[in-house]
C-alpha cells in the first residue's frame, strides 16, 4: 500500500473542505453533545435526522432546496420536543420517539410519491464527507461560530438549565429562551451535519466524544474542551486514514472515536480520583 | 410598614384535576422565619414551587416583596434549595465551586470568588470545593446545595427539606446559621419539613398545611391549640412542645 505524504494529502481541494467542514461540524456536535447527553437527550440526534429525512423527501418532492425545507421543519420539531417533554409530561426518549416516528412516516410519504428513494435522497441521508460544496464549508463556520459565541455569552445560564433547570429557573435564568436556543442549534447542526457527513456520523457525534470527555474530566468547561477535541481529531484523523486506506470515513471515525471511549474507561478505570 | 415578603392569594395547584393546594393564602413579613409542615403528599413543595412560579397555579396570585410574580425579576433577593435531587447524574462534571458559581447573579458577577468562598466556608465546605459533584457523599452535596443557596446573600431563603442526609451535628450547626441570618441580618426564611419539634425551637411561625392552611400562627398558639393533639395524637403535646 502506497502512503501518500501529507503535502499530497493536503494538495486536494476536496481534502481541505473534509477537514475545515468536518472539524467546525465535529466542534458543533460535541459542544451539544455534553449538554444533550448531560440532560438525557442523547438520541435527540437521531430523532432529529429522521425528520431531516422526511423533510428532504418532501423538499425534493416539490422539487425545492432541501436545506431552505429542512432548516424550518426540524427546527419546528426540536422545539416541539422540549414543549412535549414539558406540557405532555413525557420523558425526553419518548417524546424524541414521537417527533421520530412522525418524521419517518412523512418520508416514507414523500418518497412513495415521488418513486422510491432516489439518488438524491440517498445522499442526503448518508452524507458524503468528501464531496462537501466550498458554501457548505463556509456555513459550518458560521453555525459554529454562532455556537461558540452562544455558549461564551450564556455559559452560566446554559451550566445551570443543564444542571437543575428548576434552579436555572429561580436564579433568574430565562430557560425558555436558553432552551429554544440550545434547541435550533441542535436542528441547524442536525441537518447541516447529515447532509455533510450523514446520519451515522451525526449521532454518534452527538453522543461518542461527550461520553468520552465524562470519563476524564474535572469540570464541565473541561468536559466541553475534551469532547471538542476528542471530536475534531477522531473527524481528522477518519479523513486521513480513509484516504491512505481507501475505507468510508463516517465508519472509520466512528471506530475512531470508540478507540478514545475505550481507552477513556480503562484510564478513569485505573486513575484514582482525587 | 413591614416590607411583605411573599404574599400568596387564594392559591391553588391541581395536577390532573386533583387539588394539590387548596385556597392558600398567607404572607410573610421581613424577619419572619415561618416551618412549613404537614403530612406526605399534603402540597407543601408544590406550594414552594407554586410561590417560586415553578408551576403555574391554577388560582390565585403570588407577590413577592411586592411585586406580583410575574413582573418580579430580583431573583438574587431569593436562595432556593429544591427537595433534594435525587435524580441528580452522578457522572455530571462540575465541581462543587461551579455548582456555586452557576448560582451567582451576573449583577454580582465582579465578586463572584468572594462570595463563593464565603458560601463555602459557612458551610465549612472550603476544603471540598475543587471536588466533582457526583464525587461526594448525599450529605455533602446537601451542605453543597445549602451554600449554592446562600451564594447570593438572600433576603428570602426558601428551603424545601433542607436537613434531609445530614447528620445531627451538620443539621444543628445549620440550624445555628439560618437563626444568625434571620435574627442579624433579618432574613426571611420559609422552610419545609417533616420535623416539627425542632423547627418550633427555630422558626417564629408554623404553617401546617395539608392541601389546604390548617394552621397558621406561631409554635406556641400551635402547641396550645386543639389543633396539636387531633393532628399529632394525645401524647403530642410533651413530645413535640416540650423542647420549646
Amino acid at each position: 500500500m502506497d502512503i501518500p505524504l501529507l503535502g499530497d494529502f493536503l494538495s486536494y481541494g476536496f481534502i481541505k473542505r473534509a477537514i475545515l467542514a468536518g472539524s467546525m461540524i465535529g466542534l458543533l456536535c460535541s459542544m451539544l453533545g455534553v449538554v444533550l447527553v448531560l440532560r438525557r437527550l442523547s438520541l435527540i440526534g437521531d430523532g432529529l435526522a429522521h425528520v431531516t429525512f422526511g423533510s428532504a423527501a418532501a423538499a425534493l418532492f416539490l422539487r425545492a432546496d432541501t436545506l431552505a425545507v429542512s432548516i424550518p421543519i426540524v427546527t419546528l420539531c426540536s422545539i416541539s420536543i422540549l414543549k412535549l417533554i414539558k406540557h405532555a409530561g413525557i420523558y425526553g426518549d419518548a417524546a424524541i420517539g414521537i417527533v421520530s416516528s412522525a418524521g419517518i412516516a412523512l418520508g416514507v410519504l414523500f418518497a412513495s410519491f415521488g418513486g422510491g428513494l432516489n439518488v438524491d435522497l440517498f445522499s442526503f441521508l448518508f452524507g458524503s464527507i468528501l464531496a462537501i460544496s466550498v458554501e457548505e464549508v463556509y456555513l459550518s463556520f458560521i453555525i459554529a461560530f454562532m455556537a461558540i459565541m452562544f455558549f461564551f455569552v450564556y455559559y452560566r445560564e446554559i451550566l445551570s438549565v443543564t444542571f437543575d433547570a428548576d434552579f436555572a429557573k429561580v436564579s433568574g435564568v430565562n430557560t425558555g429562551l436558553v432552551n429554544n436556543i440550545i434547541a435550533v442549534i441542535t436542528a441547524v447542526t442536525v441537518v447541516l451535519a447529515m447532509k455533510i457527513v450523514g446520519i451515522m456520523l451525526t449521532s454518534s457525534l452527538l453522543i461518542l466524544p461527550p461520553v468520552t470527555a465524562f470519563q476524564l474530566a474535572r469540570s464541565f468547561k473541561g468536559a466541553i474542551i475534551i469532547a471538542t477535541l476528542v471530536s475534531v481529531v477522531s473527524v481528522n484523523a477518519g479523513i486521513a486514514l480513509s484516504f491512505i486506506m481507501n475505507i468510508p470515513t463516517g465508519a472509520l471515525t466512528v471506530f475512531i472515536n470508540l478507540v478514545f471511549f475505550g481507552c477513556a474507561i480503562l484510564y478513569k478505570k485505573n486513575m484514582p480520583r482525587h | 410598614m413591614p416590607l411583605e415578603v411573599i404574599r400568596a392569594s387564594d392559591l391553588s395547584v391541581t395536577y390532573n384535576s386533583v387539588a394539590a393546594v387548596k385556597d392558600v393564602s398567607f404572607s410573610l413579613i421581613r424577619a419572619d422565619f415561618v416551618g412549613l409542615v404537614g403530612p406526605n403528599g399534603s402540597g407543601k413543595s408544590t406550594l414552594i414551587k407554586a410561590i417560586l412560579g415553578l408551576i403555574k397555579p391554577f388560582r390565585g396570585e403570588v407577590f413577592l416583596f411586592e411585586k406580583k410574580l410575574e413582573l418580579f425579576h430580583e431573583w438574587h433577593r431569593v436562595g432556593y434549595l429544591p427537595q433534594r435531587l435525587t435524580m441528580m447524574n452522578p457522572n455530571f462534571p462540575c465541581t462543587v465551586r461551579e455548582v456555586l458559581s452557576m448560582a451567582v447573579s451576573p449583577i454580582a458577577s465582579k465578586n463572584k470568588t468572594a462570595m463563593i468562598e464565603q458560601a463555602l466556608e459557612q458551610l465549612d465546605i472550603g476544603d471540598i470545593g475543587h471536588k466533582l459533584i457526583g464525587d461526594l457523599s448525599g450529605g455533602q452535596q446537601q451542605r453543597v446545595f445549602i451554600a449554592r443557596a446562600l451564594v447570593n446573600n438572600p433576603e428570602l431563603l426558601v428551603l424545601d427539606e433542607p436537613t434531609a442526609a445530614i447528620d445531627p451535628e451538620t443539621r444543628d450547626a445549620f440550624y445555628k446559621l439560618l437563626r444568625e441570618l434571620n435574627i442579624n441580618r433579618g432574613v426571611t426564611i420559609i422552610l419545609v419539613t417533616h420535623d416539627t419539634g425542632t423547627i418550633g425551637e427555630h422558626a417564629n411561625k408554623l404553617l401546617y398545611l395539608d392541601k389546604e392552611i390548617i394552621f397558621y400562627g406561631s409554635f406556641e398558639e400551635f402547641c396550645k391549640s386543639e389543633y396539636m393533639s387531633s393532628l399529632f395524637g394525645p401524647a403530642s403535646q410533651h413530645i413535640i412542645c416540650h423542647k420549646h
